[in-house]
C-alpha cells in the first residue's frame, strides 16, 4: 500500500484505483471533471472516462501509426524486421478468418485485426505496475486514473455492441429482413402443420432471443471480467508494499508470477474477442 | 456497473479505426503478401522449367557427344587404315626401286667385269705371246708353235 498515504485505508485504495477520471455533467447543469466517486456517480449517463478513452485512443492510433508506416513501403520482396512483424500479425489473423469465416465480406478480416491488436494492447497496460502512471499523473493534479480501458465496461460493450450491430446488420443484408426474422423465430422447433408453427413462434423467438442477446453481453463480459479480475489482484499485491520487508518481498515475488501468468491471460482473451467476433460474423453470412 | 457516454465515444473509436484499418493498413499489406505469394509462385514454375530445360540440354549433349566419339572413332580408324596403306605402298615402291637399282647395278657390274675380263684377257694373251715370241726368237719357230699358242690364247 501507498506509504506516503497512510492515512487511507486498504478499501479507500482500492476503491481509488478503481474509480475513473469522469468528465460529466453535474446534477447542477454545469460540466467538470468529478472529484470523486460518489460525484461521478451522480453525473449518471453524462458522464465520460476521460483515463479509458485516452489509452483507448492513443493504444488504437499507436497500433494503426506502426500498421501504418509498415504498409506505406510495403514490398513484396524482402521485407525489413518491422514488416516481418506485422506481416505475421496479418497472416495470423488472415488464417483465423479464413479457418472461421466462409462468406465474402472484406471487412471482416480488417476488423479482427484492429480487434485483436487494439484489444492486447489495452490488456497490455495491465502489466505496467498499478501504482506507476497513477503516481506520476498525481504530481500533475490527476487524482484518478485507470490506466487499462479493458476493465471498463463501457469500453468492452462499446466493442462487443458495435460487432453485435454488424452482425445484425449483415444478417439483414445477407438473409433479408423475412430471412432473418425467420431465423429468430422457425428454431429451434419445427414443425409441418402450420398451426403448430403458429404455436411455436412465440417460444422460439423467446429461445433465440435470449441466445441472440447473450451473445454481445456475453462478449464483452467475458473480456472485462478477466481483466477486471486480473487488475484487481495486481492491487491486492500492490498492498502488500510497504507493509514490512518480507511481505514486500513477498509482493514483489507475486507480482512478478500473476504478471507472466497474465501475459497468458491478456493474448488470449483478445485472441478470444478476435474469434468470437469471426464466428459471429459467420454467423451473419450463414444461409440456412 | 456505470455505463454512460464513454461507450458511445468508444463506438466511435471502433468505427473509425476499423475504417482505417480496412483503407490503409489491411489492403497494402494483403495486397503486398498476395503479390509476394504469386511471385513464389512463378518463380518456382520457373525453376522447375529451368529444371527441366537444363536436364533436356543435358540429355541432348550427352547424345551429341556419344555421335561426335562414334565418328571421331570412325575418322581415325579411317586415317589409320589409309596410313597404313601409304606406308605399305611407300614400302613396296622402294622395295622395287631399290631391286631395280640392285639389278642395273648388277648388270652394270657384270658388264664392267666382261669388259674387264675381255681386256685382261687380251692383253694376258698379247703379253703371253710377247713372252712366247721372245722365248720362240731363241728356240722355237713361230710357225711350229703357232697352233699351240693359239690353244693357249683360247684358253685364257
Amino acid at each position: 500500500m501507498a506509504s506516503s498515504s497512510e492515512s487511507i485505508t486498504s478499501s479507500e485504495f482500492i476503491r481509488h484505483h478503481l474509480t475513473n477520471l469522469t468528465f460529466g455533467q453535474h446534477p447542477d447543469g454545469s460540466w467538470s471533471m468529478a472529484h470523486d466517486a460518489a460525484e461521478a456517480a451522480q453525473m449518471g449517463i453524462m458522464a465520460v472516462h476521460v483515463d479509458s478513452l485516452f489509452w483507448s485512443f492513443v493504444l488504437g492510433a499507436g497500433f494503426l501509426w506502426l500498421f501504418r508506416s509498415v504498409a506505406i513501403r510495403v514490398t513484396s520482396g524482402e521485407p525489413g524486421m518491422l514488416q516481418n512483424f506485422c506481416e505475421w500479425i496479418v497472416e495470423f489473423v488472415d488464417e483465423n478468418v479464413r479457418g472461421s469465416f466462409s462468406g465474402r465480406n472484406d471487412m471482416v478480416a480488417p476488423m479482427a485485426l484492429t480487434l485483436f491488436c487494439w484489444i492486447f494492447l489495452m490488456n497490455l497496460m495491465d502489466l505496467v505496475p498499478v501504482e506507476v502512471i497513477p503516481r506520476l499523473l498525481a504530481l500533475f493534479g490527476v487524482h484518478f486514473q485507470k490506466v487499462v480501458p479493458t476493465t471498463d465496461p463501457n469500453i468492452t460493450f462499446g466493442l462487443a455492441l458495435s460487432v453485435f450491430v454488424l452482425m445484425i446488420y449483415f444478417s439483414i443484408r445477407v438473409k433479408g429482413p423475412a430471412g432473418f426474422a425467420a431465423e429468430l423465430t422457425m428454431h429451434p422447433f419445427e414443425a409441418r402443420s402450420p398451426a403448430l408453427k403458429v404455436l411455436f413462434i412465440p417460444i422460439n423467438f423467446f429461445l433465440e432471443f435470449v441466445s441472440l442477446i447473450s451473445k454481445p453481453i456475453s462478449h464483452s463480459l467475458r473480456l472485462f471480467g478477466n481483466m477486471y479480475a486480473g487488475e484487481m489482484i495486481f492491487i491486492l499485491i500492490s498492498l502488500m508494499f510497504g507493509t514490512g520487508v518480507v511481505l514486500t518481498l513477498f509482493g514483489g515475488v507475486l507480482q512478478f508470477v500473476w504478471a507472466v501468468f497474465h501475459i497468458l491471460v491478456i493474448t488470449l482473451q483478445a485472441f478470444i474477442f478476435m474469434v468470437l467476433t469471426i464466428v459471429y460474423m459467420d454467423m451473419a453470412h450463414q444461409h440456412h | 456497473m456505470n455505463l454512460n457516454l464513454t461507450l458511445a465515444f468508444q463506438v466511435l473509436f471502433f468505427i473509425v479505426f476499423v475504417w482505417f484499418s480496412k483503407k490503409f493498413v489491411w489492403t497494402p499489406i494483403i495486397g503486398a503478401l498476395n503479390e509476394r505469394k504469386t511471385r513464389i509462385a512463378d518463380g518456382l514454375a520457373a525453376a522447375d522449367k529451368g529444371h527441366r530445360a537444363e536436364q533436356e540440354g543435358r540429355e541432348q549433349a550427352e547424345q551429341l557427344i556419344v555421335e561426335a566419339r562414334s565418328r571421331a572413332s570412325e575418322i581415325i580408324g579411317k586415317a589409320e587404315k589409309h596410313g597404313a596403306e601409304l606406308v605399305e605402298e611407300a614400302k613396296s615402291s622402294a622395295k622395287k626401286e631399290g631391286e631395280r637399282m640392285i639389278t642395273a647395278a648388277q648388270a652394270e657390274i657384270d658388264s664392267e667385269v666382261n669388259r674387264a675380263k675381255e681386256a685382261l684377257r687380251k692383253q694376258v694373251s698379247e703379253l703371253a705371246v710377247a713372252g712366247a715370241q721372245q722365248i720362240l726368237k731363241r728356240e722355237v719357230d713361230a710357225v711350229v708353235h703357232a697352233q699351240l699358242l693359239d690353244d693357249l690364247a683360247a684358253k685364257l
